[in-house]
């Protein structure tokens, strides 16, 4: 059955129409979180707001479990479902610049779209810094090109590296993100920060 | 203080909840498009898109715009994350307007100015859209879509947005606490 648009049950038009409709989904329930607000992600870093954690990892797992139990059900052909390729290096660097860009910013890409839309400038300008990176990338790309492209691993699954089943692993991570969800709770009561 | 709490449509959903609805519109990309969400893919379709338009000679030889079309067939902005992206901005603007935070302005910690808060975002954009890029997609796109299907890079990915910004952290606290 799903992925509906691989299968052809819906139309590539459908697909697109059906993107906006799940942009509409995910901006607003990440605005209704507080990710319009930097100061609130930022927290993260700091002890004294943990929600990016919580939500970010209640998600995950959400997600991750949904698609289990779907292929279970035979309602999705998990073979058919996109899984991001990795490239170790540049998963590594790259995921490291953007941490840097993240504790300078306060914001991520999709993060700082919410804030704007809100009509937080500094999320605007964060995003004219996203433009500037990106135009900075393609332009220099052949001075990144070796990082980006080096250790190709194809699209491995973490579960199967590991050599355990994915319901397996997927128990595991649920449990991990238990305990962050128990240390971020008693985080917050340590760092507290009032009025931000 | 007349009141002790906040007034009630300032206030933000509850972090969990909030995250198994997160959660259910990934499950739903994934069963719609058999793809996760993300960001800073339609950055780059922009990008493309602007490229190709104002530089055509440029873009048809230049290494990354040969790549990207290699790739991706159609017009770089016939893309399911623009779409998205699209609907993000609309997402965003209602539940801002439904919980009564739609305003103009430059938020910052009172210890810090305007004008620095906008320099470090700037920073930060470019940092972002730079590592966005050497990671095959930011926070939404790499780290929670990638956690999803269990891809070992996206998880690789996220660990290392998050650590880095741990490790800084301690050099940049003036800017947030």
């Amino acid at each position: 059955m799903g992925p509906l648009a691989i299968n052809d049950i819906i139309s590539s038009n459908t697909n697109f129409f059906l993107a906006f409709v799940i942009g509409i989904g995910f901006g607003f329930v990440l605005e209704q979180c507080g990710f319009s607000s930097s100061r609130k992600l930022a927290g993260l870093f700091y002890g004294y707001d943990m929600v990016v954690l919580k939500v970010f990892f209640t998600g995950g797992v959400t997600a991750m479990l949904g698609l289990l139990f779907f292929s279970l059900f035979g309602w999705v052909d998990l073979g058919m479902v996109y899984v991001n390729p990795t490239f170790l290096t540049s998963a590594i660097v790259g995921g490291l610049v953007m941490g840097a860009g993240f504790i300078m910013g306060g914001f991520c890409p999709g993060t700082s779209v919410c804030g704007a839309a809100i009509g937080k400038i500094d999320a605007m300008i964060f995003i004219l810094g996203l433009f500037i990176g990106v135009y900075f990338f393609a332009f220099g790309y052949p001075m990144f090109e070796t990082v980006y492209k080096s250790a190709a691993m194809g699209s491995p699954k973490i579960s199967t590296m590991i050599g355990l089943s994915d319901g397996v692993f997927a128990f595991i991570l649920v449990v991990i993100a238990l305990g962050m969800f128990y240390v971020s709770e008693w985080v917050e009561k340590k760092f507290p920060q009032d009025e931000y | 203080m007349e009141t002790i709490s906040k007034p009630k449509a300032t206030r933000y959903l509850n972090p969990y909840i909030g995250g198994v609805l997160l959660g259910l519109v990934l499950l739903a990309a994934n069963f719609i498009a058999g793809r996760g969400l993300g960001a800073s893919g339609a950055i780059k379709s922009v990008v493309v898109a602007t490229t190709q338009t104002v530089a055509p000679g440029y873009a048809e030889h230049a290494k990354f715009f040969k790549e990207y079309k290699e790739e991706h067939s159609g017009s770089p902005m016939k893309n399911w994350l623009v779409f998205q992206m699209l609907g993000v901005v609309v997402g965003g603007f209602v539940s801002g307007a439904l919980a009564g935070r739609l305003k103009f302005k430059v938020e910052h910690s009172p210890k810090i100015t305007s004008r620095r808060r906008l320099v470090f975002a700037l920073l930060g954009g470019i940092f972002f859209g730079i590592g966005s890029q050497l990671g095959r997609g930011c926070t939404s796109g790499s780290a929670l879509s990638g956690m999803a299907v269990l891809s070992f890079g996206g998880i690789i990915t996220m660990m290392a947005i998050f650590g880095g910004a741990y490790a800084l952290a301690y050099f940049f606290r003036r800017n947030w606490i």
